[in-house]
């Protein structure tokens, strides 16, 4: 087993209930794990939610934190993946004066390069959007930062798995 | 299958009927089977307890002198009859001095149901009088946890409750009913829980780990088992006395797993970890396949853990899937029930006999006899030891009692010493070491079991952490016998500061109050020895008596416990002196 740290994507389906981020959260806390990324939402299936957990370990310890999440009651399975397992995203907005869009014939071509859109402009700001791989976003990031960015936000990672993740036979195992 | 009693079935499955979720809550703890809870009201629970008011008939609450004691009691319920206990509290301070407790029972994996009472649902977060986030605070000591804002979640909810605290591996389950929810008026009708999608409480036994694990025991020379709680959990008493007589394997205890085979049987070699015995703490750095059940390596069993039987394969049976590989690394993991995997490796398993490596065990014996258990047990000393006190505890319950012992130097003599001929007999706070557990369990566990002998072995410094439980004993009538190894010092840490902070006995001293006046003043019969010539007598006086019994026996001052496994030690260096 490898103690080597790398980045692992954990993807954890769970029921849809007040309080379990406070219980999976607390497992990192409790043994200084630091959580690069999290993102919860709806997954495929109906009233399931989905965790997206990007963190630097060993695999060692991430199959013991694994262990540690789906014991929790609310937990219907938990994965980890590496990035070559995974498609996964991340995206940003910037929020920059507008003036610079006409004055700065460069950030256009910046725009058009990185293949990020505009979401909205307006007399005094417009907000760019732009999808992709961490380093993707950084060098756009950059790029226009020497212009002057008024508001940077970046989300956490989410990914979808190569693989199939077998959630609704095990579900439907329960029912049966 | 569980069997219903008349009560249980007067309240399942019946016609739906419009009640009060306070009155809902009584129900569903009558549906569940509960005879007994341990609790102390206050004002987000006073529904509840009107409605306790009109079912004392049919359900009994012991009022404790404080929540911690609550849920300690209802772990000593749990712990003697395997049953889920249940303790209630009102929000705010009530709640968190239930937290104790509820870690306790994560820890040591004991089946309990707490319910408290929180403000109006209206009222959440506005920091309410008597408000506290409990189900926030509860997370990490729960199996599971619920706040309940509508009466009509309560059915569901306190099901789901009893289902998880007791099915797979055990654990407390904290539910929270806003007062607002507990007046509310809904149609009942309560159904057990069967099933949580979510939540594997067996994990499912792959045939061939099975057969994996029987071929390892089977070739083996030099086997050890050791066993924890999780035989006792899963009733597995006699299937692990079929296992260790059929291939002839010696087999040594966690203090958890005390119990579950009796002390005399010829295979037991006793207790593994920092003050185990010296034969198979030794030879589990010597044995050539290591054969675990239903326990979880701890540290206090461990020792340092990359010198812990890095000689042997070992052999993991485990109802929980985190546990695996968790602290040592397994060759042959059996998932599962310990019952059902063991019953299903017997047949695989050649009847066989160690007796040159049993040998080894007894030699070992000697040694620690002649060093440690000798002196503990026939002192030629002046001073009163208290393995002494144990052994006349054996002589006069005749290893029958259940042994309920707090933490500390009392605690590792008594799981030492005691005999344990009767399974679910070693009630002690064992991974969260809590002092002041063993009064309140003690009262739990006799309630539960009130045709069995049960004896709270106490020191004098955790005794008087819940000394006030005294005035629940009293009130209750709870014939428990009490007995405090007085050595006037928090034992276990001045032995500590003994050995490696050089004797600077930094606040271990204890100035100790009139133990016997005290319980004299809660109306408990009470006796104080102080020479050896007393003792046997008033350890018969004691257990002779019907009534709640204290017995203060005063033993040497700066007495030690040894076999030792020194921290950060290896288990094979453990110390004989």
């Amino acid at each position: 087993m490898t103690t080597e740290k790398q980045l692992y994507t954990v993807s954890v389906y769970t029921e849809n209930n007040i309080g379990l981020l406070n219980r999976i959260s607390a497992i990192f806390q409790r043994r200084h794990i630091n959580i690069e990324s999290l993102n919860i939402s709806v997954s495929e299936i109906e009233g399931v939610s989905r965790f997206t957990i990007l963190i630097n370990m060993s695999e060692d310890q991430i199959k013991k934190i694994i262990g540690q999440i789906e014991k929790q009651v609310e937990v219907i399975k938990a994965y980890y993946h590496t990035d070559d397992d995974t498609i996964y995203q991340e995206s940003c907005l910037f929020k920059i004066k507008s003036d610079l869009l006409f004055e700065e014939r460069q950030i256009q071509n910046i725009i058009k390069e990185s293949n990020a859109h505009i979401v909205t402009v307006n007399k005094e700001f417009f907000v760019l959007e732009k999808s992709g791989r961490r380093a993707e976003l950084e060098t756009l990031h950059k790029a226009l930062s020497v212009f002057g960015i008024m508001q940077f936000v970046r989300s956490a990672r989410i990914a979808v798995t190569k693989d199939e993740l077998k959630i609704s036979e095990m579900l439907n195992a329960f029912k049966n | 299958m569980e069997t219903l009693t008349a009560i249980q079935k007067q309240y399942l499955e019946q016609p739906k009927e419009r009640i009060s979720g306070s009155e809902a809550i009584v129900r569903c703890l009558l549906a569940e089977g509960v005879d007994i809870l341990y609790g102390y009201p206050g004002g987000a629970i006073m529904p509840v307890y009107d409605e306790l008011y009109k079912y004392e008939d049919k359900i009994n609450h012991v009022l404790t002198r404080h929540e911690q004691c609550a849920a300690h009691a209802a772990q000593g319920y749990a712990r003697i009859s395997g049953k889920v206990g249940v303790a209630m509290a009102t929000s705010g301070p009530g709640a968190t001095n239930l937290v104790t407790g509820i870690a306790d029972a994560q820890i040591d994996s004991t089946p309990i149901v707490c319910i408290t009472g929180q403000v109006p649902s209206h009222l959440l977060g506005s920091d309410a009088f008597q408000e506290t986030d409990i189900v926030g605070i509860s997370t990490p000591v729960t199996k599971w946890n619920h706040q309940v804002t509508k009466a009509s979640q309560i059915p569901e909810i306190i099901a789901r409750a009893f289902y998880i605290a007791k099915s797979g591996r055990p654990g407390p389950v904290l539910i929270d009913i806003t007062k607002d929810a507990q007046f509310e008026e809904f149609d009942f009708q309560y159904k057990k829980c069967t099933g949580v999608r979510s939540y594997v409480p067996v994990p499912k036994t792959d045939d061939s780990s099975v057969t994996a694990a029987a071929e390892l025991i089977n070739s083996a020379k030099k086997p050890l088992i050791i066993w924890g709680q999780g035989i006792i959990l899963s009733k597995a008493e006699l299937e692990l006395k079929a296992l260790v007589e059929k291939a002839g394997i010696p087999a040594a205890w966690t203090i958890m797993g005390a119990s579950a085979l009796p002390t005399s049987h010829p295979l037991n070699i006793g207790m593994v970890g920092m003050h185990g015995n010296y034969a198979p703490n030794v030879l589990t750095n010597d044995c050539d396949v290591l054969i675990a059940i239903g326990m979880r390596f701890d540290d206090r069993v461990t020792g340092k853990l990359d010198e812990y039987a890095t000689q042997a394969k070992i052999v993991h049976f485990e109802i929980d899937p985190a546990e695996v590989d968790k602290n040592i690394q397994t060759d042959v993991a059996v998932l599962g029930d310990a019952k059902q995997s063991l019953l299903q490796l017997l047949p695989q398993i050649n009847t066989n006999s160690h007796p040159e490596w049993l040998q080894r065990f007894k030699d070992l014996y000697e040694i620690e006899y002649d060093k440690v258990i000798k002196n503990d047990l026939h002192p030629t000393k002046e001073g009163l030891t208290m393995g002494e006190v144990l052994k006349e505890i054996n002589i006069q319950t005749k290893g029958e009692a259940a042994i309920v012992s707090d933490v500390g130097q009392h605690q590792m003599i008594a799981c030492r010493y005691a005999d344990f001929n009767v399974t679910k007999s070693n009630i002690t706070s064992g991974g969260l070491g809590t002092m002041g557990f063993a009064l309140p369990a003690a009262i739990g566990a006799k309630m539960a079991a009130p045709e069995r002998e049960v004896v709270a072995v106490i020191g004098d410094g955790g005794y008087q952490m819940t000394i006030q439980e005294l005035g629940t004993i009293f009130q209750n009538k709870v014939p428990v016998k009490i007995v405090v190894l007085n050595n006037e010092f928090l034992g276990m840490v001045r032995q500590w500061q003994q050995l490696f902070f050089e004797k600077r006995y930094a606040s271990t001293e204890m100035v100790n109050p009139n133990f016997v006046a005290i319980a004299q003043g809660y109306y408990i019969e009470a006796k104080k020895v102080t020479k050896r010539e007393d003792l046997a007598s008033a350890v018969k006086e004691m257990i002779d008596s019907d009534a709640p019994y204290f017995l203060e026996v005063c033993v040497e001052k700066e007495g030690n416990v040894f076999p030792m496994v020194p921290s950060g030690a290896s288990v094979s260096d453990i110390r004989l002196e």
